[in-house]
């Protein structure tokens, strides 16, 4: 168990790391998308959702999971719809030629 | 062999969220970085299903189902300008979720008397205090952002008292737990009481520290996730949650330093309730001028550089498509237009540039306010759009203001300044803005789409 708890702490603080690394460096442009993205990508609940939902632990259990499996699924398929419908709408200015007279800049 | 498949599924997934995460800091590949994001959560789903404790399939199928039901209208169909309450309400969800497999294991390991060991019930304890606290902190944001419950801090008599001692005794329930696994009723006052304090520290926090609120419970949301990780021993939840909570975690470092406010400060100071007093001094002797429609497209029709500010009153009147055709207008007629973007602007970060996208204005003219600041001097007209603080130069100029000290776009820096605004009316602060005085400023009063509606045809004439 304390082996265990260990190793689940490197991972934590590991990917914590890289996390910020990541994070630090997403312009403030893509922050609401960012948002959506860990809100979807926190829906991995799911995990530990199915397992409460399918096992065989007691009546009370599998009721809580399955909430929790609808909860959680919720998250994940509705954020990332959205977020890439979001992201979809982000656009480079198309050609120098559609705006003629403007000053296209890079 | 079952338990490799799941954990080469694991950390497939794993490493597809990090990559998906780096394609955010581009916008070009962030799209396809979300899709191999999505392909991970497939991923980690299928590898589940293998697991060995999995007997029965029917509740999961069911579970699934209903939840892609109701997820994909909530993907598919809110609009853009109700996405701050979207998140609010979806970190909800995971919450609740997280926090429900956190009561599931303890409930299930209580019953079959299987001892809960000091390591796992700290991490349950975590999962359910930050989860459960998550849940009505979230609920409590998306009622204050939907505008059914008020914007305005609530506040009353001793509150951080009450705060104090709440979380006092949620932390006394976590100790005792960890001394005494078995104790039921303590689990759930725990949680009864983490369920108080999502709102009671929503409650005292104002409409515009939103972004604060929402970017700290979606860390949170990550945080019990992180938590459920350990306590039942899976990588991947524990790789995630950790992802999110920095992610959180920056982002709302990041706004309370655009706001120059300690989150202390942000969560505790009751922001925009002290504002009367403030307001009434500066008004008396200044003058504002209003402007037509008329002179207002003047100005901008023939300028050559303008630089739009929007705000909160733009997403309000939902007015980015107008701003987008004046836009398209003005450059037409030879004009350069850019967009200035505090980071702070709306109700969540980013939010301005998500409806602008919406609006099809292309992601290379928004600009954040310490790329554009130097530009406001060479700019013709400096629109405004509804924003009021983060325009506001007492917090420049005047060491006695509340918002002395944040930084702000240098809009008195161009040449003319059109403020839209319904009225006159101070800013969410309650913060009378010197701005609206200035003699360079004039004020086009009025919703803000039927002013750029307005513009938009009166900019047409011009030809």
């Amino acid at each position: 168990m304390t082996g265990n708890f260990i190793i689940s702490l490197y991972v934590f603080v590991l990917a914590g790391f890289v996390g910020y690394l990541l994070i630090t460096k997403v312009p403030p442009l893509l922050h609401t998308p960012l948002m959506s993205a860990t809100n979807a990508i926190s829906g991995i609940s799911l995990v530990g959702s199915l397992v409460a939902a399918g096992g065989k632990f007691g009546t009370v259990s599998t009721i809580l999971g399955f909430i929790a499996v609808i909860c959680a699924t919720t998250n994940v398929v509705g954020g990332f719809i959205i977020t890439d419908r979001m992201l979809g709408m982000f656009k480079r200015t198309e050609k120098p030629a559609d705006v003629p007279g403007g000053k296209p800049h890079a | 062999m079952r338990e490799l498949f799941m954990q080469g599924c694991y950390l497939a997934a794993s490493v597809l969220f990090i990559l998906g995460l780096r394609g955010l800091t581009k916008p070009a590949e962030a799209r396809r970085g979300m899709q191999m994001a999505a392909v991970g959560m497939l991923l980690a789903v299928v590898g589940t299903l293998w697991h060995q404790d999995i007997l029965s399939y029917q509740w999961i199928i069911a579970g699934l189902i209903i939840g892609s039901i109701i997820g994909y209208p909530l993907g598919k169909f809110v609009p853009m300008t109700a996405m701050p309450q979207r998140i609010a309400f979806s970190h909800m969800f995971g919450a609740l979720a997280a926090t429900l497999v956190g009561v599931a294991e303890f409930w299930h390991s209580h019953h079959e008397g299987i001892p809960i060991g000091a390591a796992k019930m700290a991490a349950l304890g975590f999962e359910v205090l930050f989860g459960s606290l998550t849940v009505t902190g979230s609920f409590m944001a998306f009622g204050k952002l939907q505008e059914f419950i008020t914007g305005r801090p609530v506040t009353f008599r001793g509150q951080n008292f009450v705060n104090l001692l709440l979380f006092a005794s949620a932390i006394g329930c976590f100790g005792y737990l960890l001394y005494d696994s078995t104790n039921m009723p303590v689990f759930f006052t725990m949680i009864g009481i983490a369920f108080v304090i999502g709102i009671t520290m929503v409650l005292p926090i104002g409409g515009a520290d939103m972004p604060v609120v929402v970017s700290l419970l979606n860390s949170y949301a990550g945080l019990a996730a992180s938590a459920t990780g350990f306590a039942i021993g899976n990588n991947v939840l524990i790789i995630c949650g950790a992802l999110d909570g920095a992610s959180g975690f920056i982002l709302s470092i990041i706004m309370s330093k655009a706001m120059n406010r300690s989150f202390g400060n942000v969560l505790f100071g009751a922001f925009g309730s002290a504002g009367a007093a403030v307001a009434a001094k500066s008004s008396a002797g200044l003058t504002v001028r209003s402007i037509s429609a008329e002179d207002a497209a003047v100005q901008l029709g023939y300028a050559s550089k303008v630089i739009v500010v929007p705000g909160y009153g733009m997403a309000v009147a939902q007015s980015q498509h107008a701003v987008r055709e004046l836009a398209d207008l003005i450059e037409r007629k030879g004009g350069e237009v850019k967009y200035a973007i505090h980071p702070v602007a709306g109700r969540m970060p980013g939010h301005m540039n998500v409806l602008l996208a919406e609006a099809n204005v292309p992601y290379d003219r928004m600009y954040d306010m310490d790329e554009i600041n130097a530009e406001f001097a060479t700019a013709d007209v400096a629109l405004v759009i509804g924003a009021n603080d983060v325009v506001n130069p007492a917090a420049k100029t005047d060491p006695s203001s509340p918002i002395f000290g944040m930084p702000i776009l240098n809009v008195s820096d161009a040449r003319h300044i059109i403020v839209l605004k319904r009225g006159m009316s101070t800013g969410f602060a309650g913060i009378e803005n010197e701005l609206f005085y200035d003699e360079k400023t004039s004020m086009l009063f009025g919703d803000a789409k039927a002013s750029l509606t307005k513009l938009v045809g009166e900019v047409k004439t011009l030809e």
